[in-house]
């Protein structure tokens, strides 16, 4: 049962990306250009070593992403609100490891606690509001990115966090000191994050809690049936509460890689659209850790390796349909898959009872 | 007259050696029905003996592998319902395909709309078309009535009343008593007898031995996926069906020595509850329920019995007055440690309170009992002990699957039910809640859940059973609470009752 549950798990994603792979070689067809050079020209460009080491600390702040939205999807929540978490963990992280003073290791500790709490405490308004008040958390968490990006412009002003280092047009956080930084790894020509290990950690302790504690089967039986699980004595309003603030705690650490070990301040340049990668790969890697991580991968393999396109005239924009393809196949050919499934098992039920009819079925006829 | 020529012709529909395999599994074999015209025709067999695989057949919704199906006495291949309908064939669903916020006519007519130019409903014409049919079969409806304004027994015969309008001449009813209370279900039969009068012919399925022994002219009984026996019900009874149906002697609950224990286990004192838009649910209700008892609880659904059961189960809050059980005050008692002090729950709905659907079974085990031994230690899940005692559950209350890895929702609901009865009753439990706890559930496992739970009781525990069907409740209940109205209305000793004054008392009149 496990094996063909892992054998499907890998079956499904490669058909996503193959079905993906055939709409952009018709596309590239139809532009005139040769799609199968055009994918190797990706592949070669991609593997390179260099573009490899931003691939990774891509996909290491991908990752997190995904993992945040997959503890949503666990709960049925859809954390869209990924965006402003992250900013919020990443602005009051760079503010609080800028203003203090501490030895080391603690003082990296302290920053990503700050990020986690920042991130959780923006998605506590959202839970709240979902569990108290029955506001959808899709319509409150979009108001909320947006709370959040005019809050921090706000505090990023001079005279308040900011500061505007000379010869910068880029409002940002005062510097963290060095004892507040992470070392990165110097491999293939480039420098790997070493948040990449708090990463792993994360995606180790994400797999623990939901499968091994009883706290994780609280969470993903109101996941699977609010009622069920409110049957069977779980707070099961407080559990969607707790696993908003945990998502938003982890969406808090997707900066905090970039933070500390490369621009150790918060600044208007951080990137956005968090949310629907991170939603996006939770779908693609199917919840699981490390499902999710091959997503991280192939997201930041394909981002990466796109501008190479445009040498050959082909539109980098080629990637977003790529990924918006294989997307929507995953949608489809997970699916697929459960229904397989569920055939296959109602087919072993079936059989097993049809096993126990059987001889009853016989002695009938004779008596008949 | 077009009736008798309808009775000229002996079968109106005859199956000769249907066969239906899915990879595996023969879902029907050698199925052969002779169904005169102008009768009512049961169907009986226990969950899974193919009674709804032959209807999907004859309605055109699967494909045979073998086999004829002769409709007024020619062959027919039917593709799809519609093919079964075109030829006269309707079906009446188990569970209701209505629309709510629309009328009566609406609902009848939506998907075969009398229409002008292909697109502007004739309105008029289908309300006149819908009142004669009324009026001929005796249906009592209202055209104009919004659908919400109906209760279960009115929406049934919108559903007759829909088929009807396609032009049926052979109704198909899956079970169609499975969710009327008794009073409902004589009108239904009344319903019924005035079609066969008109000619027309009914399929009834059932595995109620009573009704279908009460209704039919011919019964026709099945068991693992073929048709074993015809009997007229004057010449049967009860007991040879239920034989025929399981295919051997039938298990009795025994009752065992009344050993009721002085102390009281659950005591509801007055209790009220308000729904959320200030509708009183629950008025003053007083229940004393001792270890070694079993409580019935009769009333026809939406009384209070479930709004009950949740304020026993400390899922919501009384208003006033207080609720007792095992000792705790279950209004502020957290329900985890409801269940912890030793109360089972079999809920009502095991589809949506009882199982996790998509989770395997073994996980499903742990549910309700994540908070404590064995099923947890410490803030960890034990899996070792849950898939263990799944084995156990599923080999003592002879679950039938082919493992404990296989998820809920693919088996059938009769061994979901008696998945869930065995996880509750694991542990000798002090108090056991059992909502309908053999609903839908066919006659060998109803045995098999009757006997447990009469076990349960001469290890002293206390049961409330909350229940709709009236053979369960006289079969094991020593008390019978009536609720109506969110009152309990009256208490009856079932020795000395009969169905009909507890039916009376359901629906609110003065009883005994």
């Amino acid at each position: 049962m496990t094996k063909s549950r892992i054998f499907w798990g890998i079956v499904a994603p490669t058909a996503a990306i193959i079905n993906s792979l055939f709409f952009v070689y018709i596309i590239l067809k139809l532009r005139g250009v040769e799609p199968i050079e055009m994918f190797k020209l990706m592949v070669s460009y991609g593997f390179d070593p260099r573009n490899l080491v931003s691939e990774i600390n891509q996909t290491v702040a991908y990752y997190m992403a995904g993992v945040a939205a997959a503890i949503g999807f666990k709960m049925l929540l859809f954390n869209i609100g990924i965006d402003g978490q992250y900013r919020m963990g990443a602005f009051f992280g760079a503010v609080v490891g800028a203003a203090v003073n501490l030895p080391p290791v603690l003082h990296v500790l302290l920053i990503i606690l700050v990020a986690m709490l920042a991130g959780g405490a923006w998605a506590a308004i959202a839970g709240y509001l979902k569990v108290k008040r029955g506001v959808n958390e899709v319509i409150s968490n979009i108001m909320l990115n947006f709370i959040a990006a005019a809050i921090i412009a706000f505090l990023l002003s001079p005279n308040l966090l900011g500061s505007l280092p000379e010869g910068s047009q880029n409002l940002q956080t005062k510097p963290i000191p060095s004892s507040g930084q992470m070392p990165t790894i110097k491999a293939f020509e480039g420098e790997i994050y070493s948040f990449l290990f708090i990463a792993v950690v994360v995606g180790i302790g994400y797999w623990i809690m939901l499968n091994k504690t009883v706290f994780g089967f609280n969470l993903r039986a109101t996941g699977l049936s609010f009622r069920a699980a409110r049957a069977s004595g779980v707070n099961a309003p407080r559990m969607i509460f707790i696993t908003t603030v945990l998502s938003g705690a982890i969406a808090g650490l997707v900066g905090i890689g970039t933070l500390l070990s490369d621009t150790h301040s918060y600044s208007m340049a951080f990137p956005s659209g968090y949310a629907f990668t991170g939603l996006a790969l939770a779908l693609l890697g199917r919840n699981h850790p490390v499902g999710i991580f091959f997503a991280a991968f192939l997201w930041s393999f394909l981002e990466r390796s796109a501008p190479v396109l445009e040498f050959e005239g082909v539109p980098p924009e080629i990637v977003i349909v790529m990924q918006g393809t294989i997307v929507l196949s995953i949608v489809i050919a997970y699916e697929v898959v459960a229904r397989i499934n569920l055939r296959q098992q109602q087919r072993a039920v079936g059989s097993a009872n049809s096993e126990n009819q059987i001889p009853v079925a016989e002695q009938v006829k004779e008596t008949k | 007259m077009q009736l008798s020529n309808v009775r000229e012709i002996s079968s109106v529909l005859e199956v000769i050696g249907v066969e239906k395999r899915y990879p595996g599994v023969v879902a029907n074999r050698d199925v052969s029905i002779q169904i005169a015209a102008g009768t009512i025709h049961a169907i009986i067999g226990e969950n899974g003996a193919g009674k709804s695989t032959l209807m999907k057949t004859l309605y055109g919704l699967i494909k045979p592998d073998a086999g004829q199906i002769k409709v007024f006495g020619s062959e027919v291949n039917l593709k799809s319902p519609q093919d079964a309908i075109a030829l006269g064939i309707g079906m009446v669903h188990q569970h209701f395909k209505l629309a709510d916020n629309a009328t009566v006519l609406e609902n009848v007519i939506l998907g075969s709309e009398p229409t002008r130019f292909g697109f502007v409903v004739r309105y008029e014409e289908a309300r006149k078309k819908l009142i004669e049919i009324a009026e001929n079969y005796g249906l009592d409806i209202d055209p104009d009535e919004p659908l919400s304004n109906l209760g279960v027994g009115e929406r049934q015969r919108v559903e007759i009343a829909k088929v009807l309008f396609r032009g049926a001449k052979i109704l198909i009813l899956d079970e169609p008593t499975a969710v009327l209370v008794p009073q409902e279900v004589d009108e239904l039969f009344a319903n019924l007898r005035e079609l066969v009068k008109k000619g027309l012919t009914v399929i009834f399925i059932s595995h109620k031995l009573d009704e279908v022994l009460s209704i039919a002219d011919d019964i026709t009984i099945m068991r693992q996926g073929t048709t074993v026996a015809t009997r007229k019900p004057n010449k049967t009874n009860k007991k040879e069906l239920a034989e025929l149906m399981v295919g051997g002697e039938l298990p009795k609950p025994k009752a065992g020595e009344l050993k009721v224990s002085p102390e009281s286990i659950l005591s509801i004192k007055s209790a009220s509850y308000f729904r959320a838009d200030g509708r009183q649910i629950l008025d003053g209700v007083n229940l004393e329920l001792h270890g070694g008892e079993i409580v019935g609880l009769a009333g026809v659904e939406g009384n209070g019995q479930s709004e009950l059961i949740e304020l026993i189960m400390g899922l919501i809050q009384p208003a006033s007055g207080s609720v007792e059980v095992l000792g705790l005050d279950a209004a502020t008692t957290l329900t985890r440690e409801i269940r912890n002090a030793g109360v089972a729950y079999i809920p009502q709905d095991r589809q949506r309170d009882g199982l996790l659907m998509t989770a395997p079974l073994w996980e499903n085990r742990i549910l309700g009992h994540q908070f404590a031994e064995p099923m947890a230690k410490s803030i960890w899940v034990n899996k070792g002990a849950a898939m263990e005692d799944s084995k156990r559950v599923v080999g003592e209350f002879d679950v039938r699957t082919p493992g404990i890895n296989v998820l809920a929702s693919a088996l059938s609901g009769g061994n979901q039910q008696k998945f869930i009865v065995g996880r509750e009753l694991t542990g000798d439990p002090k108090l056991i809640v059992a909502a309908q706890p053999t609903r839908g559930v066919d006659v060998g496992a109803q045995a098999i859940i009757w006997e447990h739970l009469m076990q349960a009781r001469s290890k002293g525990a206390g049961i409330l059973l909350i229940s709709a069907d009236l053979e369960e409740l006289f079969s094991l209940s020593d008390r019978i609470a009536v609720m109506y109205s969110g009152k309990i209305v009256s208490i009856l000793n079932p020795a000395k009752t009969t169905p009909e004054d507890l039916g009376l008392a359901m629906t609110g009149a003065k009883s005994a």
